[in-house]
């Protein structure tokens, strides 16, 4: 079977996974080794996930781990849980 | 942090860790309740955004974080050991966080946007043929934040939530079907769809041509890069 850019597309995520079986993995990198479109969008999306795993890109609200221990430390010294 | 590397481990959790919650979690059943502060720290952030991931909003997302890890000391006695601790934890941030969007759902009379799961078999990602890659160092822009934050905040519900869970949060599949209450191979099609939407709205507007026309971000005379 040749692999089809809309083949390659189905795949993407599980190729950036590494779940792909071997022989599938060959074939997909066949495919991209010749097709710019398909290696464009497995360059894109990768270098997209990897921007998006950075922690600056979404940052905590300022003071919030100090508001949530402040609540958590009222509710361990208030009386035992049951009576909500 | 490299993508790739991440993406391939996947193995089981550090023993040490777990039995190392899993001491904390005894001792805290047994009367230490303080030591509940350090058994949510390395959970703080994930579970902020994994409510935030439904949620969409800072404010709610705190109330919810906070609800969330309320709930887990009151019930810590039902959790399992056999699950992981900031996996239970998660769910339990999105099911508080899912129950309040339908409560506002319920009061605003609007109705729920989710996809069916056979949407958009044919979806066709952005057809470039040349990428330039964005190095980190560009996130120092608040512009591309703020991008990236609005590109996942357009995402349908479904496909936000896997796509934090699993890209930003860095959940293995497995612990992020755990975490939100469905199999494995419904995160991956979700996966899929949503990494291949980001694709679609990202690229046109990261690509650096435009990207930089856009935002300004070639150096004058330049034409080149994002710096
Ligand atoms: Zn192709």
């Amino acid at each position: 079977m040749v692999l089809n850019c809309r083949h390659v597309w189905k795949e993407i995520s599980n190729y950036i996974e590494g779940t792909v079986a071997p022989e599938l993995r060959d074939e997909m990198e066949q495919h991209l080794a010749h097709c710019r479109h398909c290696a464009a969008v497995l360059d894109s999306t990768r270098n997209i996930l990897y921007l998006i795993a950075d922690e600056r890109v979404f940052t905590l609200p300022a003071g919030y781990a100090d508001r949530l221990h402040a609540r958590l430390q009222e509710e361990i010294e208030g009386p035992p849980s049951g009576g909500v | 942090m490299d993508f790739k590397a991440k993406a391939c481990e996947g193995g089981p959790p550090e023993a040490s860790a777990a039995e190392a919650e899993a001491a904390l979690v005894r001792r805290i059943l047994a009367g230490e309740r303080h030591l509940f502060h350090e058994l949510v720290r390395p959970h703080e952030r994930g579970v902020y955004f994994a409510a935030y991931s439904v949620l969409k909003n800072e404010h709610d997302a705190e109330e919810v974080a906070q609800e969330a890890m309320l709930k887990a000391l009151r019930n810590l006695a039902s959790f399992r050991a056999e699950a992981k601790f900031g996996t239970w934890l998660t769910a339990i941030a999105i099911n508080e966080a899912r129950g309040r969007l339908r409560h506002e759902r319920v009061l605003q009379f609007s109705s729920i946007d989710a996809p069916t799961e056979d949407e958009d078999g044919e979806f066709v990602p952005e057809l470039i043929t040349d990428w330039r890659e964005v190095p980190l160092e560009s996130l120092e822009r608040r512009e591309l934040r703020e991008m990236l934050q609005q590109a996942i905040a357009s995402l349908p519900e479904n496909y936000r939530e896997v796509l934090v869970l699993r890209d930003v949060q860095d959940l293995n599949i497995a612990e992020t079907a755990a975490a939100l209450g469905v199999s494995e191979g419904v995160v991956k099609t979700r996966l899929l769809r949503a990494r291949l939407r980001m694709q679609k709205i990202l690229a046109p507007q990261l690509a650096s041509k435009r990207g930089g026309r856009l935002f300004g971000l070639f150096k004058k005379g330049t034409g080149q890069s994002w710096f």
